[in-house]
């Protein structure tokens, strides 16, 4: 094995990493909203929306993702009513699949972070902020999204790494991201362990930068958490 | 055929080979809790024995295992370690390849991935411990094994029990990255049926939900025994 | 001398939780320059009383009139009641100030954010001149130093007294105090209650639910004395604790100074 060959597989696999972050990406944002109306529905006070929102959470927490994207990407396709209808051109791209089973996934978990954030806040800063007369649009604005935001991030960071992780789940579904080409050059140049270190090595990198990244925006946002100033 | 048909356990019916998957899904998943038990606990340790080097090692290991995506870990492991079971059968004499069987591999792999996660768990469950309790076993003459057998183990099991719960649902979800190696765990199973029977919706869907059946009743199972395990502690704060 | 006017008016305020009646009909009123000190043990329904009037809790009945302007309340179809007008609420709500006995300060944002927090964004008043004020608000209160620090990193007689700072720079017509020294160390009750004594040596109109009864006595112009939901004494500090109007209320003195 010569340096050569290192070179070129790991600039192979590079080239995979856009499709790789285009998916997270596209992923996460897709579950993001998804979980706001979820928890929109837990905590809006109707029974019947606050039981879906249960199922919803329920249902994509306690399943393998595997098996969901199977089911988006190979079980709808099969359905006659979904291919002939209006979203089978979404549906039949394996990419739009792969999107929308991680994104679906990711809501579960969003969903749950977001209601522990807005448990967090505390009682008394909602109360002062309606003595004050703060009106319900600018209360959420000012005082409960900003203290929510803070409780939820470190756990948001976490489920932001786990996403980037779950996007290799779309090498099995024919998309070429960093995984499915690791696993490519794995079986084109019968060399074994290289191409999946290489692989491995790059969502290491990818997760500990965005690890990083939240890491510091915490600390940002949370210099009430600091020592007290000297 | 109908769903009735296919879901059955009359010819040509699939509930068999579902049920039996989802057995190996619990079986499988069992093994890697209990291998990942064992990583935990000494990763925890490595972490909290004060040695540089050891702690050090121990932090790489769970930063590297959460780190990567479990599909990679999954497939680093049946691949690694059929190699490494070929190797030490050429040292041994015998020539040719040996494959691990893709169930101690998947377990290995679950083991290997909640071994990174349980070491945090068992080690805030050991920082739990009132440092009080520790000090009146030493006080009262217990010698390390016994403190750690009589006073450190049950706490450490008893708080770290919510942080396994979950982990073991975390488990559950991760086997089914074991179908790529072959395993005829669920996953696998469904992918089959899938595949011979063309009724991919309805397949995935019946493994979907023998899936969630596994993860409520378990966790209901876990959520039971730690109403056990906190008996004590109830009691006094009651 | 000009005939007083009225600051704020409740009257015949009822609330109940559930089966528990907590306000069985209680009317207050207070002119300009008021400092009425509420008294009552737990479970008297003074806090609750304090609460139903910036609408924290809403009344089951009874009116609220703050200088001069009626809280429209409306009845839901269960019977149960409801301000009829948001708007109106929020509005009135900012020209009652609340300090609560948890400060309740806004822990992501500094002192001075914290005063200036609603000034600029309910009350839309330009962000410079709300900093000016709010600055010398701190130093009345004694923490003008300290602007920009977060709550967590002061004292609670700190806390409490930037949450004074807070609701002062609301402009408030009417300053409400749910036990403001109840939840603070011993040591630090006096530094808050001089901040209290000042603002009523200045004039401003005050309601205080407290269990302090040196500020009840020396420092407030009324007291009103609560039992199980209804008013059992009210008067003068002087004559009240004298000890001559009420029974319940000598044995609650008494049993307060332990």
């Amino acid at each position: 094995m010569d340096g050569a060959f290192v070179g070129t597989t790991f600039w192979r696999l590079m080239a995979a990493l856009p499709l790789t972050l285009e998916v997270w990406f596209l992923s996460v944002v897709l579950g993001g909203l998804i979980a706001a109306g979820v928890v929109w529905m837990r905590v809006g006070g109707s029974k019947p929306l606050e039981i879906l929102a249960r199922a919803y959470v329920a249902l994509f927490r306690g399943t393998p993702l595997l098996i969901q994207l199977f089911i988006v990407y190979y079980g709808l396709a099969s359905l006659p009513a979904v291919r002939h209808s209006l979203f089978w051109p979404i549906l039949r791209e394996p990419f739009n699949c792969g999107v929308l089973a991680l994104g679906l996934c990711t809501a579960g978990y969003q969903a749950e972070i977001f209601r522990g954030a807005l448990l967090a806040v505390p009682h008394g800063a909602v109360e002062a902020a309606r003595a004050c007369g703060m009106s319900r649009l600018l209360l959420f604005r000012r005082i409960v999204f900003p203290i929510a935001l803070r409780a939820g991030l470190p756990a948001y960071s976490t489920e932001m790494i786990s996403m980037v992780k779950a996007t290799a789940l779309v090498s099995l579904i024919t998309l070429w991201d960093v995984m499915s080409v690791a696993l490519k050059i794995r079986n084109d140049t019968l060399v074994t362990y290289l191409p999946l270190i290489l692989a491995g090595a790059i969502y290491f990198t990818v997760n500990y930068i965005l690890g990083a990244a939240f890491l510091s925006l915490e600390r940002r946002l949370s210099p009430h958490l600091r020592p007290r100033p000297s | 055929m109908d769903i009735f048909g296919i879901f059955g356990f009359g010819e040509g019916g699939w509930g068999l080979a579902l049920l039996a998957g989802a057995l190996m899904t619990l079986l499988v998943s069992a093994c890697g809790l209990l291998i990942g038990a064992v990583i935990g606990s000494l990763v925890a340790w490595a972490r909290l024995s004060g040695h540089r080097l050891a702690g050090a090692a121990g932090e790489a290991y769970a930063a590297l295992f959460r780190g990567l995506p479990e599909l990679l870990v999954v497939y680093f492991v049946y691949f690694g370690s059929s190699t490494l079971l070929t190797t030490v059968a050429g040292l041994v004499g015998y020539d040719g390849f040996v494959g691990v069987p893709s169930f101690v591999a998947g377990a290995l792999a679950v083991g290997v991935i909640s071994g990174s996660y349980q070491a945090e768990v068992f080690r805030a469950a050991f920082l739990a411990i009132a440092k009080g309790e520790l000090e009146a076993a030493v006080s009262v003459g217990m010698d390390r094994w016994l403190l750690f057998r009589r006073i450190i183990a049950p706490q450490v099991l008893r708080f770290a029990l919510p942080g396994l719960g979950n982990l073991w649902q975390v488990a559950l979800k991760d086997s089914s990255l074991i179908s790529v190696t072959g395993l005829t765990e669920l996953m696998r199973v469904s992918q089959v049926g899938a595949a011979s029977t063309h009724q991919p919706f309805a397949f995935y869907l019946g493994g979907l939900v023998l899936y969630l059946a596994m993860t409520l009743v378990t966790t209901r199972l876990f959520d039971l025994a730690e109403a056990r395990a906190t008996r004590g502690m109830r009691r006094i704060a009651g | 001398m000009p005939a007083p006017t009225t600051a704020l008016a409740v009257k015949d305020m009822r609330k109940r939780f559930g089966a528990l009646e907590v306000l069985k009909g209680i009317s207050l009123t207070a002119n300009d320059g008021d400092v009425i000190s509420i008294l009552g043990s737990s479970g008297s329904g003074k806090s609750t009383f304090l609460r139903c009037i910036n609408l924290l809790e809403t009344p089951d009945a009874g009116e609220v009139t703050v200088a001069g302007e009626l809280i429209k309340m409306r009845r839901r179809a269960d019977g149960t009641a409801e301000p009829a007008e948001r708007r109106q609420v929020d509005r009135i709500r900012s020209e009652l100030g609340m300090v609560f006995q948890n400060f309740n300060l806004w822990s992501h944002l500094t002192v001075l954010e914290n005063l200036i927090e609603a000034p600029v964004h309910v009350q839309k008043r330009p962000r410079a001149e709300c900093v000016d004020e709010a600055k010398a608000l701190l130093a009345k209160v004694g923490i003008a130093d300290k602007w920009s620090y977060y709550p967590a990193h002061l004292s609670g007689g700190q806390q409490q007294r930037a949450a004074i700072a807070r609701a002062l720079a609301m402009r408030p017509k009417v300053m409400l105090f749910d036990e403001p020294t109840s939840a603070l160390d011993p040591e630090l009750v006096g530094e808050v209650l001089r901040v209290m004594r000042a603002l009523a040596d200045e004039g401003r109109t005050m309601l205080v639910v407290t269990h302090e009864m040196g500020f009840a006595r020396d420092v407030s112009t009324r007291v009103m004395f609560l039992h199980q939901g209804l008013v059992e004494a009210e008067g003068e500090p002087d004559a009240l604790f004298s000890g001559a109007t009420s029974e319940r209320f000598r044995q609650f003195i008494s049993k307060e100074r332990g």
